[in-house]
């Protein structure tokens, strides 16, 4: 293959990253931006999706469609409950301090990874994909699928940004983020905001790995990446910024499937954690993040 | 309208307030007056439930409001303009003015009569309001509380280091919140503005009531003020 298909594919694939990536990392953005929670546990989320996504597929008969679509439903649902939950019993007790809420958060990621082992195993599960139309280029053939994963994604993210700007439930977010105490004068129930924000955060990493398990399979321990890297991608375009985090991740994603394409995937993996060790040394705001009041 | 009875309050280990008594009826400005650190702002934190009483009780109408979820307590009518302003700063004039509103579910009505109130705020509805000036964002703090449609006001030093101009625009709003049955309560460290506004003046000494006088007839250079405020 020549030059130019090759860097179409490795874009295209790129691309895809970069979609379920901005999901995921703009959950955590959103947790950190309003709790100031760094969510340690945030990639099991991610894993608890991608997991009962398998469930959901292999229990519900007729078209692979029709159980896709319902896992795309309820995933995010279940996850964003046990989220809630979660806050409600844990996160809230430690009055949201961040040094406990690390602690605590890295305590969750073990109960969900051990949970998961035990009730589904350790074998790495595929999902089949709700159809399986191709693309055909003169060069080669791509997955319709995975262009539907980049449309899906672009389109939540797009209702997250009107969710937040333009609803009431947004507004309530974000004059909480800025200041709770004020918030809690004004009839704001601050922890109802918070389960409702940590739910959300997770319900995003969950969908994102409803959409990503028929490329990748549903495994208990595929929450290291996507942690790592939304982390990556929250630092880079700055934490608790909606629009940083998105172009970071497109950033990332591209330059990843790019990278890993021409050169190798560890390569990739190398030149983004040293763009994250020139952005905390050079630009800790990260690039789109005000500084902190 | 409004009593504090035995009201104990403070941070972590150290009680700021210590059994403090008050009450203030509809129509009221009622001033609380004393030394930094004597516990005015904890008053107003205490009654909105912001800071959690340890003891005494807080009633509205006879209704108890101590022991309510802080988030509860404006919705029985509680306006709080807090010291600073606190406003969400990044939030737009309107969508500060909106959280207002959404507390007790008050709608456009409520809306045209706050920006009746400051037109200078209408002309910057778009405007995010950490951008305003400080007296501009000062009346917003007070239009949002007023957003409740509040029967109690809770203003804590709401003309610190504004002009004199802005002074008297919030004075005057003050009298006419007065005038419509409003019970305020009013922290104040000037003791000519406390006189202009005040029915009655209450000194707080080590988080309790010292001494509660009438303003009519009292003077600034009264003892009171030396000895509880120490001008």
């Amino acid at each position: 293959m020549d030059f130019g298909p090759f860097l179409l594919l490795a874009t295209m694939e790129g691309l895809v990253m970069a979609a379920v990536l901005a999901l995921t990392a703009v959950g955590l953005s959103l947790v950190f931006g309003v709790m100031r929670v760094v969510n340690v546990a945030h990639g099991e989320f991610f894993m608890l999706g991608a997991v009962l996504a398998w469930f959901v597929t292999a229990s519900v008969p007729g078209p692979p469609a029709l159980g896709f679509a319902a896992a795309l439903v309820v995933c995010p649902l279940i996850v964003g409950g046990i989220a809630a939950l979660a806050d409600r019993a844990i996160l809230k007790r430690l009055d949201y301090d961040p040094e406990a809420t690390i602690v605590a958060t890295i305590g969750l990621l073990y109960i969900f990874q051990q949970a998961a082992l035990s009730l589904y195993g350790p074998d790495a599960r595929p999902v089949q994909a709700p159809f399986d139309w191709r693309l055909q280029f003169p060069w080669f053939g791509y997955s319709g699928y995975k262009l539907a994963v980049v449309a899906a994604a672009a389109l939540l993210l797009l209702g997250v940004r009107q969710l937040l700007v333009r609803s009431r439930i947004g507004l309530v977010m974000r004059a909480t983020q800025y200041d709770r105490e004020t918030a809690t004068a004004f009839g704001i129930d601050v922890d109802r905001v918070y389960a409702l924000v940590f739910a959300l955060g997770a319900a995003l990493a969950a969908v994102a790995a409803v959409l990503i398990v028929p490329i990748q399979q549903a495994h208990y321990l595929m929450g290291g990446d996507p942690l790592l890297l939304s982390f990556i991608v929250v630092i880079i375009g700055g934490l608790g910024s909606l629009r940083g985090t998105v172009l970071a991740a497109v950033l990332i994603g591209l330059s990843d499937g790019i990278v890993s394409v021409f050169f190798s995937p560890t390569l990739a993996k190398i030149l983004a954690t040293l763009l994250v060790a020139l952005v905390l040394v050079f630009r800790p705001q990260g690039l789109f993040g005000q500084r902190a009041a | 309208m409004l009593e504090v009875a035995g009201l104990d309050a403070g941070y972590g280990n150290v009680q700021v307030l210590h059994g403090l008594d008050l009450a203030v009826a509809g129509g009221e400005v009622l001033c609380l007056m004393g030394r930094n650190g004597a516990g005015k702002s904890t008053a107003l934190k205490a009654i909105m439930g912001l800071v959690p009483p340890a003891g005494g009780a807080v009633r509205l109408d006879g209704v108890r409001l101590d022991g309510l979820p802080a988030h509860e307590i404006p919705r029985h009518g509680l306006g709080y303009v807090p010291q600073g302003r606190r406003l969400f700063a990044e939030l737009t004039v309107a969508e500060n003015l909106e959280i207002g509103l959404m507390a007790r579910g008050h709608g456009a009505p409520t809306r045209e009569r706050v920006l009746g109130l400051f037109p200078r705020l209408r002309e910057r509805l778009g405007q995010v309001s950490g951008t305003l000036s400080g007296g501009e964002q000062q009346m917003l703090a007070i239009a949002r509380a007023l957003c409740l449609e509040p029967r109690v006001l809770l203003l804590d030093e709401p003309t610190e280091g504004l002009q004199p101009s802005m002074i008297t625009l919030i004075r005057d709003t003050i009298l006419a919140l007065k005038a419509s049955g409003v019970a305020t309560i009013l922290v104040e460290q000037r003791v000519d503005a406390a006189l202009a506004l005040a029915d009655r003046i209450a000194f707080v000494v080590t988080g309790r009531i010292a001494e509660t006088l009438p303003a009519a007839g009292l003077a600034p250079e009264a003892p009171a003020f030396r000895a509880h405020v120490g001008v």
